[in-house]
């Protein structure tokens, strides 16, 4: 069977499991649409919320980034599961007692405030709809580049599938889904790895084989790769590079913070029966995505420690050194094909250069010593890494066939996520909580699968007509968790005399200073051309990245917050009983 | 104790222990990871510069620690201030 029908067959499979799990977990009430009836285990939610959280970034580009990067491609390892400590210890058990259903329920309820809602209304639509649209992205490209049908029929089929077990569903059909979504995905992504770490070291395991020595040598794998990208110009891989150790100390802070305050995942732990089942169920979550981020990183190395030594077999600088583009593998073929991976063949010896030209040194000796014109390689997508791996490593069809489903798996868990987020913002804390608090039960659910299918159609669209800034809401998304919604939900538990005037100030400050900094350095609303100041480090205040200004914009929501409060009335009685309530799994008896 | 007394001592613990494990998630992560990874990259588990390992793998496996360790100290404090769940 070919690879592409297999491919298909695959995939489809995962498709029809996905439905079938959507008829058998059909959700009736409004407690089943928004928290699954909070009767998940803290398990299954584990791992569940690993699903959700792993998005088509973390399968798909992750391990390309960190090869590319190297050592500083760390700060997305830390970043992205270092916030679910934070949000173990700082949200998760206070807000599952709280007991309600939406994070914006808690900002409103807890600072008295409808326009405290409605400003976390605001700030979570802005999050999940800015990173829906990657996802749906992910989607239409996982099936264009590994299944080879029009990005436009597998975005309508993702959509389809979504519409089905989300409207239908609700929160209950998601999280059953998202399960059996996270073991296609690990097993996806750690089959290939396993394989290549038994190539490359004899050993099973990825995370070890990263630490060992090449099979059959005595050198280390990490040493061979640092000595090689330095023999050709590059920065060693263990070293810092690629950004400074200020900006990958705020980019590290800024993905935490961030991650543990995306309103998707924090309501996923909404839905365990009991406080305690929180605090465990983010600890059996972190270990789901562990499984994925600690291979992600033997992924990436030895993905670049195969690259280098497919173009440069040989002795570098050595006439015969080089890979002849005629013999090229198979795999570089179908990518070129894809447009991701393009060579030129700049000094017509009819072999391939991959070096650093940028490094002046390196390439005017290149250039003299070696006869080479120019890095060879015009573009290679950091997405193939993961995509191409299994090619690479010469393993069978039906492993790249599991990659393709991983990926879908991946994105479309991450998407339905954020889609019951944003309807259940819409219909519980908009239509139920501001404009017709007198709705019916049924009315509401009703009101939320519509709110869910518009959703899914928003999302569908901007995934076929994206906003020409795909690359970077993400960064949006996390700057503005951390510096709005982060922050208010830390105070409305850690500060009893936090008042509405200071979380309504706090947030307002966050939003708009994070917004501002980064409509600076890309532009208005993200329109090209538009912004005021050249996107570098030049320019940057005090150096700092737009992408890890979220800190400064928590720091400021912090501080706004407070200097507010000191100047307003403290809050009412019953609000700081409600606090005190939330801070205890039960009332005590001994009074 | 009345029930305030007990309420505010038990807040008091739960901040306590809050205190240990953020600490020992900064130091980890943003220390070792970060900071002092270069100085620590001239020591190596295996194959893995300690700073580097630190930033990749150690980093995640500590959080996973930290996570349990709170759920299983909270599950003790709750019981000792008698505010557990069934």
């Amino acid at each position: 069977m070919d690879l592409k029908t297999l491919s298909l067959l695959v995939v489809g499979a995962t498709f029809v499991l996905y439905i079938a799990i959507a008829i058998w977990a059909k959700a009736s009430s409004t407690s089943e649409f928004y928290v699954a009836g909070k009767g998940i285990p803290p398990v299954l939610n584990g791992m569940a919320t690993a699903a959700d959280w792993m998005s088509a970034a973390s399968f798909i580009s992750m391990a390309g980034l960190i090869a590319f990067l190297g050592f500083t491609g760390g700060a997305y390892l830390m970043g992205w599961t270092g916030g679910y400590v934070l949000m173990a210890l700082l949200l998760a058990p206070y807000l599952r007692k709280f007991g309600k259903f939406t994070v914006p329920e808690f900002i409103g309820d807890r600072f008295y405030s409808k326009t405290a809602r409605i400003v976390a209304v605001v700030s979570l639509l802005v999050i999940s709809i800015t990173y829906v649209i990657g996802q749906m992205r992910g989607v239409g490209i996982a099936f264009s580049n590994i299944l080879e049908v029009k990005l436009e029929v597998g975005l309508l089929t993702g959509m389809a599938v979504v519409f089905i077990y989300a409207v239908f569903g609700g929160m209950k059909g998601i999280t059953y889904t998202q399960i059996a979504q996270y073991v296609i995905m690990i097993f996806a992504y750690t089959v290939p790895a396993v394989f290549i770490a038994i190539q490359l070291t004899g050993v099973t395991f990825p995370q070890i084989g990263l630490g060992s020595t090449l099979a059959g040598t005595d050198t280390y794998l990490l040493k061979a790769l640092d000595q090689t990208l330095m023999d050709l110009g590059f920065a060693a891989y263990t070293s810092i590079t690629g950004m400074t150790m200020m900006n990958m100390f705020l980019l590290t802070l800024a993905l935490m913070i961030g991650t543990a305050g995306l309103p998707h995942v924090i309501i996923r732990f909404f839905t365990v029966p009991r406080v305690r089942d929180a605090r465990k169920s983010a600890g059996w979550a972190l270990v789901f995505i562990g499984l994925l981020y600690t291979t992600a990183p033997a992924v990436g190395a030895m993905a670049m420690y195969n690259l280098i030594n497919t173009v440069q077999p040989g002795e570098i600088g050595s006439p015969q050194g080089n890979l002849v583009i005629d013999e090229r593998p198979d795999w570089m073929l179908r990518w070129e094909r894809t447009g991701l991976l393009q060579w030129e063949d700049k000094n017509n010896d009819g072999r391939l250069q991959y070096y650093n030209d940028k490094n002046a040194e390196f390439a005017e000796r290149a250039r003299t010593e070696f006869g080479w014109e120019g890095s060879e390689f015009t573009k290679i997508d950091r997405d193939i890494m993961v995509l191409a791996n299994p090619q690479i490593a010469g393993l069978p069809n039906w492993v790249i066939a599991l990659v393709a489903a991983g990926g879908i798996a991946a994105a479309l868990s991450t998407a339905a996520g954020l889609l019951l987020a944003i309807a259940s913002a819409i219909s519980h804390d908009l239509l139920k909580g501001i404009f017709a608090p007198r709705i019916s039960e049924k009315s509401e659910l009703l009101a939320g699968r519509i709110a869910m299918g518009a959703a899914i159609l928003l999302a569908g669209y901007l995934g076929l007509n994206p906003p020409g800034f795909a690359a970077q809401v993400v960064a949006l998304a996390f700057g503005l968790a951390a510096a709005s919604l982060f922050p208010a939900l830390m105070m409305g538990i850690f500060m009893k005399t936090m008042n509405r005037e200071g979380a309504i100030a706090g947030m307002l400050v966050g939003l708009g200073t994070t917004l501002l900094y980064i409509f600076l350095f890309k532009g208005w609303f993200f329109f090209p051309g538009t912004n005021v100041f050249p996107d570098n480090a030049e320019y940057w205040l005090f150096g700092i990245n737009p992408t890890g200004f979220g800190v400064i914009g928590a720091i400021l929501n912090f501080v706004a917050a407070y200097l507010v409060m000191k100047v307003t009335k403290a809050p009412p009685e019953h609000i700081q009983h409600l606090v005190e309530e939330v801070r205890v799994p039960r009332v005590g008896t001994n009074a | 104790m009345t029930q305030q007394e007990s309420r505010t001592a038990y807040w008091r613990a739960n901040l306590r222990l809050l205190t240990i494990l953020l600490s020992i998630w900064f130091i980890v992560s943003f220390g070792f990871g970060i900071l002092l990874s270069q100085p620590l990259n001239n020591f190596s588990i295996g194959g893995y510069p300690l700073g580097f390992w630190f930033a990749q793998q150690g980093s995640i496996y500590t959080f996973i620690a930290l996570i349990f360790i709170y759920a299983w100290r909270m599950n003790v404090l709750d019981r000792k201030f008698d505010v557990h769940e069934d």
